[in-house]
């Protein structure tokens, strides 16, 4: 049996495994992560750039008055509901974590009911797909108020970058939560076992890095005046 | 041994000491109590009037920030016990991405407003 560069046995490179021992879709979602890094490095500096450059409101923490009608717009960022689907989505990555152990530990015997409940994989994959789904919810109220309110992708600078932004995230949570709905359908149908810990693996890496994304969003998008 | 026996023996532990090496249940609730708790911070300061117009402000939201990120990464995506070479592949493009985000903003004048500071 050759041995990796880290010295881990490897039987076949050619199996599903690097040549440093390591499997290769969990190298490969880490480099897409990496990827991932740089696009929204792109989208945030741009929001950064034009952030307080539009000519026309409404404005995210200013109130405006429109010249031409005398309508004033107040600041258009819902802090309250914003914080309250931050904190839905940092809980769905606590879900996704006890998914994942859920899945790992699934032939360990549970002894008591809480064993029972913290093992219980499906539970914890509907609760994050649940958690997900509240968090494009929330989002899907907060683009349809702006633009009740007069803000679109054409209003202003702030309104394109803010759409921009907020709406390939939308995306990227919106594909982790079809993602997570497929492990559940696959979970009810034949069950999750350690032998599929890795695929639950690497959904959660996807999961808990658009969540870290949308922490730097709700920092410098929302709360930074 | 066969290709596919080899390959079971080579991953199969693998795997399970791959799952050992992961925080148990005990640390992930602990981590989403942390974050929740820095969240509310971060939201409550938000409301002090008289610490938004302070210079310290955004600082304090910067590194409150960072630090949510630095627990998610390392606790729930397992940075802190997977593969070195997993944090290679992120931190690498991670602190591309930083780097060009403060070139940028460098770049298209933002930094203006921390010239005007030391003035």
């Amino acid at each position: 049996m050759a041995t990796s560069t880290l010295g881990a046995p490897v039987a076949d490179v050619g199996h599903g495994y690097t040549s440093t021992g390591l499997p290769n879709r969990k190298v490969g979602i880490w480099a897409f992560i990496g990827s991932e890094c740089m696009l929204f490095a792109s989208l945030i500096s741009t929001y950064l750039i034009y952030k307080g450059r539009s000519l026309v409101g409404p404005f995210p923490h200013e109130a405006w008055t429109d010249p031409s009608t005398g309508h004033v717009f107040k600041p258009i960022l819902n802090i309250p509901v914003t914080s309250f689907s931050t904190f839905v989505l940092l809980m769905s990555s606590l879900a996704m974590v006890l998914a994942l152990a859920a899945v790992e530990n699934a032939e360990v015997p549970k002894k008591t009911t809480g064993d029972r409940i913290l093992g219980n994989s499906k539970l914890w994959l509907f609760m994050t797909a649940l958690l997900g789904s509240t968090f494009l919810s929330c989002q899907a109220y907060e683009f349809t108020s702006f633009v009740h309110e007069g803000l679109t992708i054409k209003t202003n600078l702030f309104g394109s970058s803010f759409f921009t932004l907020t709406g390939f995230h939308g995306a990227h949570v919106t594909a982790g939560v079809l993602w997570l709905l497929t492990l559940l359908a696959i979970d009810f149908k034949r069950g999750l076992g350690p032998k599929d810990a890795l695929n639950v693996d690497i959904a959660a890496l996807y999961w808990h890095f658009v969540d870290v994304v949308w922490i730097a969003i709700f920092t410098l998008v929302y709360l930074i005046k | 041994m066969s290709d596919a026996s080899a390959h079971a023996a080579a991953t199969t532990p693998a795997h399970d000491e791959h799952a050992e090496h992961h925080p148990g249940w005990s640390t992930y609730w602990k981590v989403a109590l942390i974050l929740t708790v820095i969240t509310v911070f971060e939201v409550w300061i938000y409301y002090i009037p008289s610490f938004v117009a302070t210079p310290y402000f955004i600082p304090v939201l910067l590194t409150l920030s960072a630090i949510k990120f630095a627990i998610v990464v390392l606790f729930y995506m397992h940075l802190k016990y997977d593969s070195k070479l997993y944090r290679a592949l992120f931190v690498g493009p991670f602190s591309i991405a930083i780097l060009a985000i403060i070139g940028l903003l460098f770049l298209f004048g933002k930094v203006a407003i921390r010239t005007s500071l030391l003035q």
